[in-house]
């Protein structure tokens, strides 16, 4: 029954975050940015914008400039779970590529850190008066889910043991459309739903950030408007009148 | 009205984040725009009856029309990063000032209207109605927004809090609650060429009234010409440089520059301001008629090149803008750019920045100074928010920085910088820009000053600075009406040019 519940729940919120990003993507793209209006000093070639967006994305590179400490939990918690999920593609790899088998003790640690990052950006949003005021119900259920997350993930590791074979069947499974039994393990259910809500909510709430940041004209856009006219489609038509 | 009184703000050695003070600025209002002043613009005379409907329609329009908009209003993390820098709250207190605040006042209507979350559960994703309140809430602090993009540096996506304030008061306009000052500005350059509603004879006569006063000063014939046609620069400069102080003097010394280089050039009647409030209110049409004029005056005079002279959010549009919007520039393959840029001198960059043009001539040794003629002065620069954030000078990033700098080292002896975290890409605002420029608004615009007034008061202490010159008519204007509230004198503002000025050996008289 689990089982069934659960594979119809991950095919679902796969659907829903595959579909819903897209959609969001392609709107993004779609949207025309008419004016030039990089952060400046930006740079003037594509190639600098490359290394730019590279330094936003890998080391938030504005941030940095902004508050340390926000930076400091932020990376904890960004680096930490990409080291999470890089830890986790042995559930749906088979063989498992060498590298991620290399990396899987980094993985365990990671799952501290990852909590850690996400304790520490949530104490914010109580102690410091500004982010406390700005802080919706929202922001805090995205905490406490992503904690959530790595707590049952956590609680797994090092307190009630799932047969994580059982469950790399399971996923291989569903990739393979091919359902396999789901352990019955109430941590891992609750890991997995997480897991799953967090996948749906994805392409509506603030997670936008993700797509958005690779959009965002102050960041990706060349410093060159004197060298090449940038002209939107709607603005052009203003020409013709 | 006179604006209720307050307490100007006190400086400190290091600047501190000031505890929150809900409400303080909300009463903090511009003049409401008069019927005739929005009608001129195409704009509702008065608050239409169906504002909230026209005002979602026009946020709708406005999704589709800009990027920047969607991905701002959807990327927002409340991460804080964004809270302690905009200069506005620094000096108020104000948590509405916070960007981050400030964006939210329309993130939450662009939540309720057009997002899954916001429909579904509104109070859990902060989702809001836009109730007649939050209406003179986006009035008032989108008003005390300079759109001078501090917060866009920190921001870890970018969020531009200019381009949110920007689609905001588009859509006060677009619902007949426009305001006054910008708004007023911008019927008048349409109708007579200028924001300060200055007619060609008149301007004509300070003109002549100028090449008088520099022939009395050094007893050389410099010229100040004012629609010469075949002149090869057209300069383009704010209004206020005709005749306030102490920006007629940076206005002397472009004349100067030309003068000593042997450069032919004129001003336009027809385009007789650099301005363009149309970025203040978010409007591209507005701001794409208003720079029309530009081309229209360039096409007619036939110059060759196209200078800008000592203006931040003016440069902004010049520099950024003015290649999209009328094909000043290069690049441009349709009929409409080609026009224009078949007859611009492609040697020079189009538009050219006053500053890049006096700092080639030094470079290549065209200008003789005496620098000990700026010896009484101590001086600082202040980096105009427009200049440093939204605009460059020069081949490289950052010549905007070193370029008036270089003038400023070359023309005088005596130069200090300001802290670190208040120059260059992290500069503070003056406290005036993004159509705040108003009495109405001198509340704002002295708490907003706050942080630029502590960074200066230091070089001032420490160094003896009786000088701060910047190359933007707002910040001349702004620091002109707000240092004496500092305890500072008024005289301590003045353009780079003014510095020029003093220094540039014309030759023989």
């Amino acid at each position: 029954m689990a089982t069934i519940f659960f594979a119809a729940l991950f095919y679902a919120a796969t659907a829903i975050f595959v579909a819903g990003l897209a959609l969001k993507v392609a709107d993004y793209a779609r949207t025309p940015a008419p004016l030039k209006i990089p952060t400046t000093p930006a740079p003037t070639t594509t190639g600098g914008v490359w290394l730019r967006m590279l330094r936003e994305v890998f080391l938030f590179h504005s941030l940095f400039k902004s508050n340390l400490w926000i930076w400091t939990f932020g990376m904890l918690f960004h680096a930490a779970l990409l080291l999470v999920l890089v830890r986790h593609l042995r559930y749906f790899t088979e063989p498992v590529w060498f590298w991620v088998a290399w990396l899987q003790p980094f993985g365990i640690y990671a799952g501290f850190a990852m909590v850690a990052g996400l304790l520490a950006l949530w104490a914010r949003r109580f102690l410091v008066e500004r982010v406390r005021y700005i802080s919706t119900v929202s922001d805090h259920l995205m905490l406490a889910l992503l904690v959530g997350i790595g707590a049952s993930g956590l609680g797994m590791k090092f307190l009630a043991h799932t047969d994580v074979v059982a469950v790399k069947a399971f996923m291989l499974g569903l990739m393979r459309f091919d359902i396999q039994p789901l352990p019955a393990h109430p941590g891992l259910y609750v890991h997995l739903g997480l897991v799953a809500l967090l996948m749906i909510v994805f392409p509506f709430s603030k997670l936008l950030h993700v797509p958005g940041v690779f959009f965002s004209p102050t960041r990706n856009q060349a410093d060159n408007p004197r060298e090449k006219r940038h002209l939107a489609p709607w603005a052009a038509e203003l020409e013709k009148n | 009205m006179a604006a209720a009184e307050f307490t100007t703000p006190e400086m400190k050695e290091f600047a501190e984040v000031p505890r929150l003070q809900p409400g303080a600025m909300a009463q903090s209002k511009p003049f409401l725009a008069s019927d005739k002043m929005n009608e001129a613009l195409g704009f509702p005379g008065t608050l239409v009856p169906d504002w909230h409907e026209k005002a979602i329609g026009r946020l709708g329009e406005l999704l589709k029309k800009y990027r920047s908009l969607k991905v701002y209003l959807d990327a927002c993390v409340h991460c804080g990063a964004c809270t302690d820098k905009c200069h506005y709250f620094l000096g108020s207190g104000d948590p509405k000032n916070m960007p981050v605040a400030r964006q939210d006042l329309l993130r939450g209507v662009y939540r309720r209207h057009f997002t899954l979350a916001g429909k579904l559960m509104p109070k859990l994703v902060g989702a809001q109605e836009l109730t007649r309140e939050l209406l003179d809430d986006w009035f008032n602090y989108f008003h005390q927004c300079s759109e001078c993009r501090r917060c866009s540096v920190f921001c870890p996506y970018g969020i531009d809090t200019a381009e949110i304030t920007m689609a905001g008061r588009d859509i006060l306009d677009t619902v007949g609650y426009g305001q006054k000052y910008s708004n007023e500005i911008i019927g008048k350059v349409h109708k007579v060429g200028n924001n300060l509603g200055l007619p060609g004879p008149a301007l004509l006569d300070t003109l002549q009234g100028l090449e008088e006063d520099v022939k009395e000063d050094t007893g050389v014939d410099v010229r100040y010409p004012l629609d010469e046609k075949g002149a090869e620069v057209l300069l383009i400069t704010p209004s206020a440089d005709f005749f306030a102080e102490p920006h007629v003097e940076s206005l002397i010394g472009y004349g100067k520059v030309f003068h000593a280089a042997g450069i032919s050039w004129t001003l336009s009647s027809k385009a007789s301001e650099a301005a363009n409030f149309g970025m203040f209110i978010g409007s591209y049409e507005q701001m794409r008629q208003v720079a029309l004029r530009i081309r229209e005056a360039a096409l007619e005079l036939g110059a060759k090149r196209i200078v800008v002279g000592e203006c931040g959010h003016a440069w902004r549009v010049a520099y950024s803008f003015w290649n999209t919007l009328t094909g000043i520039g290069a690049g441009g393959e349709d009929p409409f750019a080609l026009q224009l840029q078949n007859q611009l001198d492609p040697a020079h960059k189009q538009p050219t920045h006053i500053c890049e043009l006096t700092w080639d001539l030094i470079r290549r040794g065209a200008l003789k100074f005496d620098k000990a003629a700026n010896d009484h002065r101590v001086i600082t620069f202040h980096d105009s928010c427009n200049v440093a954030r939204a605009s460059r000078m020069g081949d490289a990033p950052g010549g905007q920085f070193d370029i008036p700098r270089a003038i400023i080292r070359a023309v005088a002896n005596n130069y200090f910088e300001m802290p670190a975290g208040t120059t260059h890409e992290a500069t503070f605002c003056c406290g005036g820009g993004g159509g705040l420029l108003t009495d109405e608004l001198i509340e704002i615009r002295v708490k907003g000053a706050l942080p630029r007034m502590d960074a200066l008061n230091q070089v001032v202490e420490r160094h003896g600075v009786n000088f701060m010159a910047t190359i933007c008519a707002i910040c001349k204007a702004q620091f002109t009406k707000v240092l004496p509230y500092y305890k500072f004198n008024r005289g301590m503002v003045g353009g780079v040019h003014q510095l020029v000025s003093t220094a540039i050996r014309l030759g023989e008289a």
